[in-house]
């Protein structure tokens, strides 16, 4: 199991506005080329978790945070982090699929040209690498041009997975990624992750706990805005350390 | 009696007075178009649409004056309170978002949108006229640019909310800046929308006569100079249906045959839009 760690949580705490806290001290190592999972029963703070990371809670006022992210050497956290650069690095991936209002092609070249990539041949060859790694290239190439809209609902989350891969990221936020799909898309889109996690991090949301065990090297459970446990994922389903991670995990609550 | 005679016979009653209230509107509205058709038709010819007003009593001539001063008028307003009206709705929708201030504005547009035209008229009247000393295009477009702007403004705030917040949270985790995000992913989104309330609201002005008697008032001359009296068809339309000679009316007619068709095509492609677009 790779062992370098990406990011490194320390003592994070975050207030959504009117200074209610939904974080509480939270330390947490997140392996580089592994899969992150995180668990615990519906608000108990995992997604707000995950928002941290690209500083998305930034786009709503008054919320704070307290502690540190580091993301290798640097703060994320920090007021001088340029937010720009810190989403192209750290890509995320919704429930619900969200293509843009265009074409397939232009989808994807959204974030290439945010990035300043304007002539047409880079795009077209990085759209088509980015399609070929989220596996969506055989059913997409013959109709780029066409409305994102035109696709079914797991060939957008696979479209959405193209375009936050299209720019080169280190991470990878899911946020409950399969659980607007059928069966089948969500399986693709697992096995999908079980090929990134070669060349990036990924962190996952997810109240599947199937999935967890499945897909992730490691797990965290969280409630409350606690992390409860935390360690490789093996160990937290076959021999966890705590009592509410056991009941968590058998169904005894949640 | 028994009680499912009684609701039966309610249920009865309830049903012929609304259908008897749908019958007395649709047939004033059938009325009033057919009596525009009829009459309208029956006076259209090209002389119309390439000849100038001929003194009375003489025979012939048209309305180009008329015609071209409502397309430039139209268009002047159009230009005018289009711009303002998305920028203003987009900086509700977007920028002032759930804070007081959008709030208050969307009140007061949906008040503004109320207003009779004539005050709206009468206000440019004293801003745009009276210091001018004269009637004047620029005037006439700026009274309907106004009339146009709550429109188009509530329009676009609406349309604007109805994207959903996961779509621009997408873009803002590409790395994207805000006004990027409104004008590349959200504006693509409810464009659709927006343009149906851009022309439902060019078909609101294109009727309107009140603001443009204090404005534009009238000219009997063709002119495409904005700094003087412009003349339009609704205004036309007024003046002719008033006067006392025969040809005069007939012209009224045709003129409102096609400015009625124009606010049809008009309103008929804003539907149609939107069904195209939501089917």
């Amino acid at each position: 199991m790779p062992g370098t760690v990406e990011i490194e949580v320390k003592d994070l705490s975050f207030y959504y506005a009117g200074n209610l806290r939904a974080l509480n001290k939270i330390n947490l190592s997140v392996h580089k080329r592994a899969v992150t999972a995180l668990i615990g029963p519906s608000g108990c703070g995992k997604t707000t978790l995950l928002r941290c990371f690209n500083r998305l809670h930034d786009l709503y006022p008054k919320n704070r945070y307290e502690g540190e992210i580091m993301l290798q050497d640097e703060n994320i956290l920090s007021s001088g982090t340029d937010l720009i650069n810190l989403r192209s690095r750290i890509g995320m991936v919704f429930q619900k699929p969200t293509p843009f209002p265009m074409s397939i092609f232009d989808n994807i070249a959204y974030g290439l040209k945010l990035k300043g990539i304007k002539k047409r041949s880079d795009l077209s060859e990085r759209v088509e690498k980015a399609l070929r790694h989220a596996a969506l290239w055989d059913e997409a190439k013959d109709k780029l041009n066409a409305s994102a809209y035109d696709l079914s609902g797991g060939q957008q989350q696979r479209l959405v997975i193209a375009r936050a891969l299209a720019v080169n990221p280190e991470v990878l936020l899911f946020d409950e990624p399969t659980s607007a799909l059928d069966p089948i898309s969500a399986a693709k889109i697992e096995d999908l992750m079980e090929m990134l996690k070669k060349e990036i991090t990924i962190i996952i949301v997810t109240h599947n706990m199937q999935q967890a065990a499945r897909i992730s090297d490691y797990t965290a459970l969280m409630y409350l805005g606690e992390l409860i446990e935390f360690g490789d994922t093996d160990t937290i389903f076959v021999n966890p350390q705590n009592k509410l991670t056991e009941e968590y995990i058998t169904g005894r609550f949640g | 009696m028994t009680r499912e005679q009684m609701r039966k016979i309610e249920g009865g009653i309830a049903l012929t007075l609304s259908t008897l209230s749908a019958l007395v509107g649709l047939f004033w509205l059938f009325f009033i178009l057919g009596d525009v058709l009829v009459n309208g038709v029956r006076a259209l010819n090209l002389s119309l649409f390439i000849n100038d007003p001929v003194p009375p009593g003489v025979e012939g001539g048209g309305l180009r004056n008329a015609f071209v001063g409502q397309l430039i008028i139209t268009l002047s307003a159009t230009l005018m309170g289009v711009p303002v009206g998305v920028l203003g709705g987009t900086f509700l929708a977007e920028y002032a978002r759930g804070r007081g201030i959008s709030r208050i504005i969307s009140v007061l547009s949906d008040i503004m949108v109320s207003v009779p035209s004539i005050v709206i008229g009468t206000f440019i009247y004293a801003i745009l006229v009276k210091p001018v000393g004269h009637f004047n295009g620029w005037a006439g477009a700026a009274a309907l640019a106004i009339i146009m702007i709550p429109v188009v403004l509530r329009t676009t705030e609406d349309m604007l909310s109805l994207v959903p917040w996961t779509l621009r949270e997408a873009a803002f985790a590409l790395g994207a800046p805000y006004y990027k995000v409104i004008i590349q992913v959200v504006y693509r989104g409810a464009a659709t929308g927006i343009l149906t309330g851009i022309l439902l609201s060019i078909a609101r002005v294109a009727g309107e006569t009140a603001p443009l008697l204090f404005t534009a008032f009238n000219n009997s001359f063709f002119t495409l100079n904005m700094n003087q009296p412009m003349p339009s068809l609704t205004v036309t339309i007024f003046q002719y249906a008033m006067g006392p000679y025969d040809n005069w009316h007939a012209q009224a007619w045709a003129a409102a045959f096609v400015i009625t068709i124009f606010i049809l095509i008009l309103t008929i492609l804003g539907r149609l839009i939107i069904k195209w677009r939501y089917r």
